[in-house]
């Protein structure tokens, strides 16, 4: 409840629920409090019906452009299968593996994916526990940039199996001949991992949907009404079920900080554990777990603009957010640099000789243009632009800046994967990987599934988490202490 | 662990390799390993088992030829097998030899990156022979499918042949009675065979008398290799 405010009755004592609270008499600091309300969501207060509105509005008019995009991409979807049928039944020829380098861009997709995967999780659990305020309306936008980045994820290692139908023989499942798999492989320790942060993550996302869906259930009829009264599993908004809902979100949200840390530390010791020279470095577990969010940032900063323009979200998602996460990314820029700079000194100050021709290739050889892009996209660009507000808030050159970002870490992945592989300590096994079409089509479907089902999510089920935004307006409000106005949160 | 019963060892002598190529044949005649066309090879899949490593020393006009033939090299302290999640590559502790398990290979091809030597070879296709070829596989020997990963064997298939016949006659292995192919064609007879475990088995022998010239390859990664070099001196080849 709002706190008893000193300059005016409040509005619970007038006997006005919390969002007609009306601005205050005195000129000036009415112009402030409406400043304050421009500038920050959970003061723009308005009625709850007004807010669902808000949501469910773009939610059911689908615009031409929605259903053409949607084609295109099951298009690409539909080519990612293909391409994946195609490669099974004649065998991972038809990819451009070969023997030094047999890791290719099925395990950077593998890597990047489960990166971007990671910040979903870390804004909306991290974000929680620490009690940042604006994480409300894009929790769950990145919570789904999560769950179906890591769907495709746990897809990549299959796609880059040899033999994909015996995938099950990596599962400890009971059978007749007692043969389990080894747990001595880092692989196994990372299907272990991933799925526990997928179901984890899934739940998570669910747990946090319930009331908007039963939202959803009561704003619909038909058909619909049956489809969202399933999911809403009988929720009528109790006290006891909502703490019972805080309870559950407050232990997943603690129970999913580690394991989102523990699961791409382990994708790291895939390549770790290796005695492959690039790959056999103890700095790899938290760089790539800085590197995960440092792309996974940059994603939802994607997937939050281009909601905000395509769905007309802009009374949620307002300068404040863009601001928050272009903070957050560039504060994982500069520990991504601190990383990779640790990353690259250890080798270049040993000198061995397998290190120092990688060195030689990033640095003016033939991977030349990737490492320099690389180190533009993840250093340079956010360093020269995020200090400026003017360039946070502006969303056009953020979404720059993100895309760029992104590229940046994909590359990386590629440095990581291919272009070391393809060195080792016999010169005679060197070798060159070159992209087939296949991997291509692959590559692309799956960016293209992972497109089609946020948009599909997104007219479905509320992106904004409506309810989060109703309890953090109803929780804060402004107080006058002598001329200025104090924003204040009460205890929930 | 058991204590090692045979510890099958190759030993290669780099003076008398010339580079011939014989036993690269040998091996793929006698473990059915598929013959890649140029295209392939181009593309990075050849496969061999064994192969000889060729590098140049010195600078025109004073280059000479060194050549290393490499095969698996049975590591005691195998990079290979710890990555594989199926256990399709293992260690037999009392033979000191590196197993691949074809039928329960998935292909994730771990052991392969992880692999210093790169001497373990993906079927990306399923195998073509020529009808003449298919009419001479080994029968003791399984062809591999596509999406399975496949390395040298020290001719397992031998081993147990030479062992069930002396169970059979109700002798012990004698040095000598295992040879594999590579050993068995090598024309300058480079390649020695043999169980070290036993001290007047040739192996034995020749690590005794030429300890000035034995190496082992990449020892430094730790992974006691079973395979030992006999430096070579200059050629003129």
């Amino acid at each position: 409840m709002p706190e008893e405010n000193a300059s005016r009755p409040s509005p619970t004592e007038r006997g006005l629920p919390y969002w007609e609270q009306p601005l205050p008499e005195d000129k000036e600091l009415a112009a402030q409090e409406s400043e304050a309300r421009e500038d920050n969501l959970l003061l723009d207060v308005r009625s709850p019906a007004d807010i669902n509105r808000y949501m469910m509005d773009p939610m059911r008019r689908q615009s031409t452009r929605f259903w053409v995009l949607s084609v295109i991409l099951a298009g690409g979807v539909f080519m990612w299968l293909t391409a994946w049928v195609y490669q099974m039944i004649n065998g991972l020829g038809v990819t451009g593996l070969g023997r030094p380098v047999m890791w290719a861009v099925y395990i950077v997709n593998f890597v990047y994916f489960i990166g971007i995967g990671h910040a979903g999780t870390f804004i909306s659990a991290a974000l929680r526990v620490l009690k940042f305020e604006w994480r409300r309306p894009i929790s769950r936008a990145a919570e789904i940039v999560t769950v179906f980045a890591l769907s495709m994820a746990a897809v990549y290692p299959l796609i880059h199996l040899g033999r994909v139908w015996k995938f099950y023989w990596l599962l400890p499942y009971p059978n007749e001949r007692q043969l389990w798999p080894s747990y001595h492989s880092p692989l196994v320790w990372d299907l272990t991992a991933i799925l526990t942060y997928f179901s984890c993550s899934i739940l998570f996302a669910y747990v946090s949907l319930i009331p908007d869906i039963a939202m959803m259930r009561d704003h619909t009829t038909g058909r619909w009404q049956a489809f969202y009264r399933i999911f809403a599993l009988g929720w009528r908004g109790s006290e006891k079920e909502w703490a019972n809902h805080e309870t559950t979100q407050n232990v997943f949200s603690y129970g999913i900080i580690p394991v989102m840390f523990s699961v791409h530390t382990i994708v790291s010791w895939d390549f770790a554990m290796a005695l492959q020279p690039g790959w056999h470095s103890t700095v790899f577990g938290p760089y790539f777990v800085v590197g995960a969010l440092f792309s996974g940032s940059g994603a939802v900063i994607i997937a939050l603009i281009l909601l905000r323009s395509t769905m007309n979200l802009k009374y949620f998602l307002r300068s404040e957010h863009f601001n928050g996460m272009a903070m957050f990314m560039l504060i994982l820029s500069l520990t991504w640099d601190y990383f990779y700079f640790n990353d690259y000194l250890a080798p270049w100050f040993g000198g061995a000789p397998v290190d120092r021709t990688l060195n030689i290739l990033f640095e003016r050889g033939a991977y030349a243009p990737f490492w320099y892009t690389m180190i533009i996209c993840n250093t340079l660009v956010p360093a020269l632009t995020l200090w400026s507000k003017k360039i946070r808030t502006n969303l056009t050159a953020l979404f720059l800046v993100a895309l760029l970002v992104n590229i940046g870490m994909y590359l990386e992945r590629v440095i990581i994967v291919p272009l070391t592989l393809a060195r080792n300590e016999l010169p005679f096994s060197w070798g060159v990987y070159t992209l087939q079409a296949p991997e291509t089509m692959i590559t692309i479907g799956t960016f293209c599934f992972l497109f089609l089902a946020y948009i599909i999510f997104t007219r479905v089920f509320p992106i904004i988490p409506l309810w989060e935004v109703h309890e953090g307006q109803a929780l804060h409000s402004l107080r006058k202490v002598g001329r200025y106005l104090l924003h204040l949160k009460s205890a929930e | 662990m058991a204590l090692p019963v045979h510890k099958w060892t190759m030993v290669i002598d780099l003076d008398k390799c010339t580079g011939c190529g014989a036993c690269v044949v040998a091996c793929h005649a006698e473990n059915n390993v598929p013959v890649q066309t140029e295209r392939e090879i181009t593309r990075l899949r050849a496969m061999h088992w064994i192969r000889i490593e060729r590098y140049w020393m010195g600078a025109y006009p004073d280059v000479q030829a060194r050549f290393l033939p490499v095969q698996c090299q049975q590591c005691g302290n195998a990079p290979c097998e710890p990555v594989c999640p199926v256990y399709a590559t293992n260690h037999s502790p009392t033979e000191n030899l590196n197993l691949q398990t074809y039928n329960r290979c998935v292909g994730t091809r771990y052991c392969q990156n992880n692999d210093p030597y790169k001497v373990r070879f993906f079927n990306f296709f399923d195998p073509a022979f020529e009808d003449s070829f298919t009419n001479q596989l080994n029968p003791d020997v399984t062809v591999r499918t596509a999406g399975v990963m496949e390395k040298c064997t020290f001719c397992v298939q031998r081993i147990r042949r030479a062992e069930e016949d002396a169970l059979a006659q109700g002798a012990a292995l004698k040095d000598g009675d295992v040879i594999p192919a590579c050993v068995q064609t090598c024309p300058p007879g480079a390649l020695a065979f043999g169980d070290l475990n036993d001290p007047n088995s040739q192996v034995a022998a020749l690590l005794k008398e030429q300890d000035q010239r034995t190496f082992r390859l990449l020892e430094n990664l730790g992974t006691d290799p079973a395979i030992y070099y006999l430096k070579g001196g200059p050629s003129h080849a």
